[in-house]
């Protein structure tokens, strides 16, 4: 854990020889986006109410799209990279090609990139609407900016996922206000969720060495970020307190160093692939 | 020699739009995996047709939804139904770009969505904006026709719709949003 703003990534990728910057951008938007579907699809049977069930599974289905997405291309990356290496440095040990599957369930905890906002457990209702929105908002400004990209095909998966992002958005926006100005219970329990999530939002804007290669505008973000958060509190009644620069951020999911919930979700995903190798549906 | 004969007749190379149009004709059969009541042509979803020198066929599909679990399943029926035809050597590719709307549905499919009981989707109104508690798009009912309709939730059982109600006639339904 460290809030220095330089951080580098561990040379240890055993399925990723020589990563690129954009492939190691591709795996951290791709672990983002499936780790976040997991923690959502844990709601299902279990949201309030059978609409809202609905709403939050049909998220984790968006965000699991979108990984599947990243990952494929992220695939295509590797496999070129290890075959022009291929010549060059032996075989790796059990090596075979990447794939999407392969880079969701063969990949260890130190190797997953996501933001920690998104590993965190679910705790109830307002911790997830509050993080979802939080999470949303934050792709919606980025993939605003994906969408100037050089790469077509970062472009092609952001113009597509933003579309179904702004719903999020509007979605968990919604909520926020509706708990936070609803009764004085749903507006503890979001004051309660503000608090336990307050040291997670400040790893999205510290730039890990592959965004800043990625040329992403992350102080731009930031501002778009904070000033919508900003007008969705001041409508739901509750305190904004997150531009404050003392406060702390917990950092490192975007180079692999990840709470120890992490650890848990990857033990439950990837269960089967690792007990019966190869096996596909 | 008649079989020879027979042989380079009816070995006739059709010039290649006509070729592509009757894939297309065998394609437009093909229905939707979760709304068998419109085709993959009406939804909009089938992108292009190409047939390369040595008769190759390339579909080009775009999914509806990014993570719209339906679309292996339409691969394999666009797959199956060429092959069943006598086509060989297809490949069906999927591509984001440009991502698909609901303008692309056809009217037919409009019709037909209408009368299976699902509102068809208004013609693009709104940007998408995250702006929250936005003026909803009046949805007409499927089945009473009423415009007096509020939205129950902006998700429903597939990815494509939101769950309506009635307020005249008092049913829910299902409508397919615009996007």
């Amino acid at each position: 854990m460290n809030t220095n703003s330089s951080i580098t990534t561990p040379d240890f990728m055993p399925q990723t020889p020589n990563p690129q910057p954009l492939t190691l951008y591709l795996l951290h938007l791709a672990d983002s986006t499936l780790i976040l579907s997991h923690r959502n699809s844990e709601w299902c049977g279990h949201a309030p109410i059978l609409e809202q069930d609905i709403a939050l599974t049909n998220i984790a289905l968006d965000l699991l799209g979108q990984a599947r997405n990243f990952y494929q291309y992220a695939a295509e990356l590797i496999n070129q990279n290890s075959n022009n290496e291929r010549s060059k440095v032996p075989p790796l040990e059990g090596f075979r090609e990447a794939t999407e599957d392969s880079l969701a369930y063969l990949r260890i905890e130190n190797e997953y990139k996501n933001l920690l906002l998104t590993e965190l457990p679910n705790e109830d209702w307002a911790h997830t609407i509050l993080r979802q929105f939080y999470f949303s908002t934050f792709q919606f400004y980025l993939f605003q900016q994906l969408q100037q990209n050089n790469d077509e095909h970062i472009v092609a998966i952001a113009a597509k996922a933003i579309k179904e992002i702004s719903y999020h958005v509007r979605w968990s926006g919604e909520w926020v206000v509706r708990l936070g100005d609803g009764t004085t219970e749903s507006h503890n329990k979001m004051l309660k969720a503000i608090d336990t999530l307050k040291n997670y939002t400040g790893e999205m804007f510290i730039a890990a060495d592959y965004e800043t290669a990625m040329n992403i505008d992350i102080d731009l973000l930031k501002n778009q970020w904070n000033k919508k958060v900003k007008q969705v509190f001041e409508e739901a009644t509750l305190p904004y307190s997150l531009e404050d620069e003392t406060t702390f951020h917990q950092t490192g999911g975007k180079i692999g160093t990840h709470t120890e919930y992490l650890g848990y979700i990857l033990t439950e995903m990837q269960y089967l692939q690792r007990t019966y190798p190869n096996s596909i549906w | 020699m008649q079989n020879e004969y027979q042989h380079t007749t009816s070995f006739k190379v059709s010039p290649l739009e006509e070729f592509k149009e009757a894939i297309w004709k065998v394609i437009e059969t093909v229905p939707d995996p979760e709304i068998p009541v419109i085709t993959l042509k009406d939804l909009g979803v089938i992108r292009d047709i190409k047939v390369s020198d040595d008769n190759a066929i390339e579909v080009i599909i775009t999914p509806t939804y990014i993570g719209c679990p339906a679309m292996d399943v339409m691969s394999m029926s666009i797959e199956q139904a060429l092959t069943e035809q006598g086509y060989k050597n297809v490949k069906i590719t999927k591509v984001l770009s440009p991502a698909w709307t609901t303008d692309w549905m056809s009217e037919e499919g409009k019709k037909k969505l209408k009368e299976y009981g699902i509102a068809p989707p208004n013609q693009k109104q709104i940007v998408c904006t995250p702006d929250l508690f936005q003026q909803e798009e009046v949805v007409q009912c499927p089945r009473c026709d009423s415009y007096h309709t509020k939205m129950i939730s902006r998700f429903g059982s597939t990815p494509c719709k939101a769950l309506y109600q009635c307020n005249t006639c008092h049913e829910p339904f299902e409508y397919f949003k615009c996007h």
